[in-house]
């Protein structure tokens, strides 16, 4: 277990390193430059201005170089200047949008475990009944319909029919409610699709079947006996639910204008912003290694079955 | 599931049996498909939609491009049965015009995504050793990156434009399908029929082609089928953001984005492309999920 965890953690380093050197590559596959002018269709900028530019901002080194600078300055969360933003670092936008993403992406997850786990348990407890169509019917909305259609009718449906929530904005916890059950349905779907087959699996099993045989009631043998074996394989899914929850939050930031990364990435891809861009990119790539890591360990503590 | 009726009967004539059971696959899982009401409507559905993009252009009532400056951003009317949009331009067209991107994205992707996969997916399961390990590393890697974070990357790239589309989903896709090839390929290649084909003197490729592979096939048609309202999202997703689809060319994911800024004021440019991509990407969830139950029930 300990090797395991420690070589999966060496692993890291290469993935991010890759991570970071696509792109790299990519953003300077690009065209269009940063020393380009801001305007549209404004004059080029004088050669020596461009030299200066370029300089300030270390595009003239060779791009290997470039690259080595990148990695070391990144280790240290130093990202450089916006390109957008002047006179802001990337890692002071950072820090100031990340805790919000952090937040929506906090509380969707946590309403799509919580709501998911519901939702098909309700569906395998009452299969073909009622609850079942209910839950099937709801995840496979949260599945298919794409985050960002949702969001349109959401907004359609409780700013505009029913004034319940703002149609955007990030001031009060009523502006939390829309963009966090957005981007929650997709992957409160999934989580419900699957709880729903694994439960009814363990339900039909053996153990369950002497549990009730030997007269227990109906909730012990739901929660205690089938849910916690029935949870085993829905905890692999956490892995691509916060992939699915981090780049659903561009779509959902962006509609519902939540000051977080994900809208300011969006904006960065327009202005070919590189340090953002980048930088944005990595913070996801980090961010979501750690978090499959943390998942995997945490699968083996939870099924003794596993050994590493 | 039960097996096939006619097959069961006893002393059916020989030639019979044969050419039946030859085939038994395909028709059985057609006949599970049948019997499944959803996976049907969502067939019914992805056949209409092929047919408004094959026939956009007799569908259409205006062209996608003609704009009427005199009846901007129109509410439904006679004359424009969705309304107009910021231009003036025909909202319905655009919308028929829009399948025909959507269903070009879903279908013309799974096949760039297929021929770079399973190729891929199969050396890599056949051939083995260092070849294997070098693939499985990279799809390692490609696997830990964010799909959509990737395509977006490449898009912002090599610019918006639906050939670029293309390659952005194909240099991503393939990664899933690669791995389910090789997960087959590495199974099946220890099985005794391929030991006996390559006993009676079958070649590399003959052995992999016709023995291996469509034995393989299955799980690959299934994830081909989930592939397609991927692809479909992915372009949206690409076009909402203004990285996917070049203006003026509609599609449903630009249209809502362009459309969401004035959802108060005009609620019928945002509202029926939403609907479409709700409805088609349902349709295609349906007919998969069906796909899937019909091909291999195990796999649920």
């Amino acid at each position: 277990m300990f090797h395991y965890a420690v070589r999966r953690v060496l692993w890291l380093v290469p993935t991010l390193l890759a991570m970071a050197l696509v792109t790299f590559l990519v953003m300077h596959a690009t065209p269009g430059s940063p020393l380009d002018p801001v305007a549209e269709g404004a004059n080029p900028l004088s050669p020596e201005a461009q030299q200066n530019l370029a300089k300030a901002y270390g595009l003239d080194k060779p791009l290997h170089e470039q690259f080595a600078i990148f990695v070391v300055k990144a280790v240290q969360f130093d990202f450089g200047t916006s390109f957008v933003y002047k006179t802001r670092t990337v890692a002071e936008i950072l820090v100031e949008t990340f805790p919000v993403s952090l937040l929506l992406g906090g509380m969707a997850l946590a309403v799509a475990v919580a709501g998911g786990l519901m939702l098909g348990i309700l569906a395998a407890v009452n299969q073909n009944r009622g609850w079942d169509y209910v839950s099937v019917t709801l995840a496979t909305f949260g599945v298919a319909v794409p985050n960002f259609v949702l969001a349109v009718f959401f907004i359609i449906l409780f700013s505009f029919v029913i004034p319940l929530f703002p149609t955007g904005g990030w001031d009060s916890p009523r502006d939390w409610v829309l963009p966090t059950i957005t981007l929650a349905l997709g992957p409160m779907g999934v989580i419900a699709r699957f709880t729903r087959a694994s439960m009814l699996e363990v339900i039909r099993a053996d153990y369950t079947r002497t549990a009730r045989a030997k007269g227990l009631a109906e909730r012990p043998v739901v929660f205690k006996h089938a849910l916690k074996n029935a949870l085993i394989p829905v905890v692999t899914l956490l892995g691509p639910m916060f992939a699915a929850v981090g780049t659903g939050s561009f779509f959902v930031e962006s509609i519902f204008r939540v000051p977080g990364m994900g809208r300011f990435f969006v904006l960065s891809m327009t202005g070919r912003d590189y340090p953002m861009i980048m930088a944005v990119v990595l913070t996801y790539g980090v961010f979501l290694a750690i978090m499959n890591l943390a998942v995997d360990l945490l699968y083996g503590v939870l099924d003794p079955r596993i050994r590493y | 599931m039960s097996v096939t009726p006619a097959s069961t009967t006893v002393g059916a004539v020989i030639p019979d049996t044969i050419s039946f059971s030859s085939s038994s696959l395909t028709r059985d899982a057609f006949r599970r498909i049948l019997r499944n009401k959803l996976a049907v409507a969502g067939g019914i559905v992805v056949v209409l939609l092929i047919l408004i993009a094959v026939f956009a252009d007799v569908l259409a009532p205006y062209s996608y491009t003609k704009t009427n400056f005199g009846r901007l951003n129109e509410a439904p009317t006679r004359d424009y049965p969705l309304g107009t949009d910021q231009l003036g331009r025909d909202m319905l067209s655009r919308m028929i015009y829009g399948a025909r991107v959507s269903m070009l994205v879903g279908l013309g992707a799974q096949v760039i995504v297929v021929l770079i996969g399973v190729p891929i997916g199969a050396l890599s399961g056949y051939v083995g050793g260092r070849v294997d390990l070098f693939l499985t590393r990279f799809v390692d890697v490609m696997y830990a990156f964010p799909r959509l974070l990737f395509v977006i990357l490449v898009m912002s790239a090599l610019g918006a434009g639906l050939m670029n589309i293309f390659i952005a989903i194909g240099l991503t896709g393939w990664v899933g399908i690669a791995r389910q090839t090789r997960a087959q390929v590495l199974s099946l290649k220890e099985k005794e029929f391929v030991e006996g084909a390559r006993a009676l003197g079958a070649g590399f490729p003959r052995t992999l082609f016709k023995h291996v592979l469509p034995n393989a096939l299955t799980p690959i048609v299934v994830s081909v089928t989930f592939g397609i309202p991927e692809a479909i999202f992915t372009e949206a997703a690409l076009s909402f953001i203004g990285v996917g689809i070049n203006p003026p060319t509609p599609s449903w994911g630009q249209m809502v984005g362009e459309g969401q800024q004035y959802l108060r004021s005009y609620w019928h440019l945002c509202v029926f492309p939403s609907i479409a991509i709700a409805i088609t990407m349902l349709a295609f969830t349906f007919l998969g999920d069906g796909v899937r139950d019909a091909l291999d029930p195990k796999l649920k």
